[in-house]
């Protein structure tokens, strides 16, 4: 149990522990005032943000060495999946959105 | 010093950009502030990023390209093809490949280090006592990372499961099923990969720890379909919402393993946002997140 020790006392941890708890209030303060119509192009947006994981498959595959076949196969796969939530995420997003644009002005212009 | 300014500049750019999805009239502009600074940290990653013991750079760049030409061109063309209504099944999809992103992230972690531990290792043949010594020497270095590989790995594949379930019920393919005794089966699903979680990361097992890991990532996958299969159509968005935050949870624990501040922040920010959104939903549809997740099955005549 030593090593469960070394992670309590360890500075490292607390810093990480410091950004985690002030992450979870920025991200309740910063959405919490949403209009509804927003819900789901929010959902979404935050579905691409999440796709930073694939910094960790990055990591992964640039670190497998070159003779590990499995790890080169599921980091690669990893590198994949990655990139489609992020990509495509942000794509939806934008589409949804773009949507959400022409509908408020065609809104506007009958007003 | 430049990488992790890079990851600062992604970081600052997800709040931002997720502060300016939540207006109207600045949202599509927020989401390409949030693209940008993924660009940016994905890029230095691949250029600046080297191994904080070894020191060494990454390579493999042609396996890094290739991944992210494929999975950007599927990813675009998918995006760019799919019907206005059939977009939160889209999202849904995405959301599953996040999660086994993680998911893949962890297994192989854990096989590197199952595999550079045991090396060090003399075979099996050893008294009681001993083998209990070297126990704790396989992950004794590390029972952190050990942690954050496991609950990574369990977060993922949940979410991976539970989205390809949401994603077929959305587009029909998958039919919602319940059946009476499904709360009490969930819920001692999940004891069970609780108990199984605990026990390997508090005994480390050295003999069983491999079988241990695969039997909790089939299980957590098994959950994932389960919690999803009995959820009625129409609460969908609300249960994509919640493994949205999930796979964030996941991404932010690849953030603990990495020590990688970018890959945290946006993991607990979505996270954090994904959980208050789920219950915004929940308040337009007029219904309790516990009577989503929970009164499923006969449970309309609760609700509300």
């Amino acid at each position: 149990m030593d090593s469960l020790t070394a992670l309590f006392t360890d500075p490292a941890s607390y810093r990480l522990l410091t950004i985690v708890i002030l992450s979870i209030f920025l991200g309740i303060e910063v959405i919490s005032r949403v209009p509804s119509v927003l819900h789901t192009p929010l959902m979404s947006g935050a579905n691409a943000i999440h796709g930073v994981v694939i910094i960790g498959a990055i990591i992964v595959m640039g670190q497998a060495s070159t003779d590990d076949y499995l790890a080169l196969a599921l980091g690669f796969l990893a590198v994949v999946l990655g990139t489609l939530n992020v990509v495509g995420g942000f794509v939806v997003t934008d589409r949804m959105l773009e949507m959400f644009a022409k509908k408020s002005q065609k809104s506007k212009v009958k007003k | 010093m430049l990488l992790p300014l890079c990851y600062l500049i992604g970081s600052i750019t997800f709040i931002i950009g997720l502060k300016m999805l939540s207006h109207p009239d600045s949202a599509r502009k927020g989401n390409l502030v949030a693209a940008f600074g993924m660009t940016i940290a994905i890029l230095a990653t691949i250029f600046l990023y080297h191994n904080p013991d070894t020191g060494e750079h990454l390579h493999n760049y042609g396996w890094i390209f290739g991944g992210l030409l494929i999975g950007g061109v599927v990813g675009t063309m998918a995006a760019k093809k799919v019907q206005m209504t059939a977009m939160p099944e889209m999202v849904s999809l995405f959301n599953g490949m996040g999660g086994a992103c993680a998911m893949l992230i962890s297994i192989v972690e854990f096989q590197g280090h199952v595999v550079k531990t045991s090396a060090s290792l003399t075979p099996m043949n050893v008294p009681d006592e001993q083998s209990v010594i070297q126990v704790q020497r396989i992950f004794g270095e590390s029972t952190g990372i050990l942690i954050v590989i496991v609950l990574g790995m369990i977060i993922g594949s949940v979410s991976f499961a539970g989205s390809i379930i949401a994603w077929g019920k959305l587009n029909g393919k998958i039919k919602d099923r319940s059946f009476s005794a499904q709360q009490v089966i969930n819920i001692g699903l999940l004891s069970i990969i609780a108990v199984l979680t605990i026990y390997l990361l508090a005994a480390q097992p050295a003999n069983t720890i491999v079988v241990l890991f695969y039997l909790i990532l089939t299980l957590s996958l098994l959950y994932g379909i389960l919690f999803v299969m009995p959820i009625g159509g129409a609460d969908m968005p609300v249960v994509i919402s919640l493994l949205n935050s999930f796979t964030g949870v996941a991404a932010a624990f690849g953030g603990f393993l990495y020590n990688n501040p970018v890959m945290l922040t946006g993991g607990i920010l979505v996270g954090s946002a994904g959980t208050i959104l789920t219950i915004l939903m929940c308040k337009a549809m007029n219904r309790s997140l516990k009577n989503v997740l929970i009164g499923s099955f006969g449970g309309n005549k609760n609700a509300g």
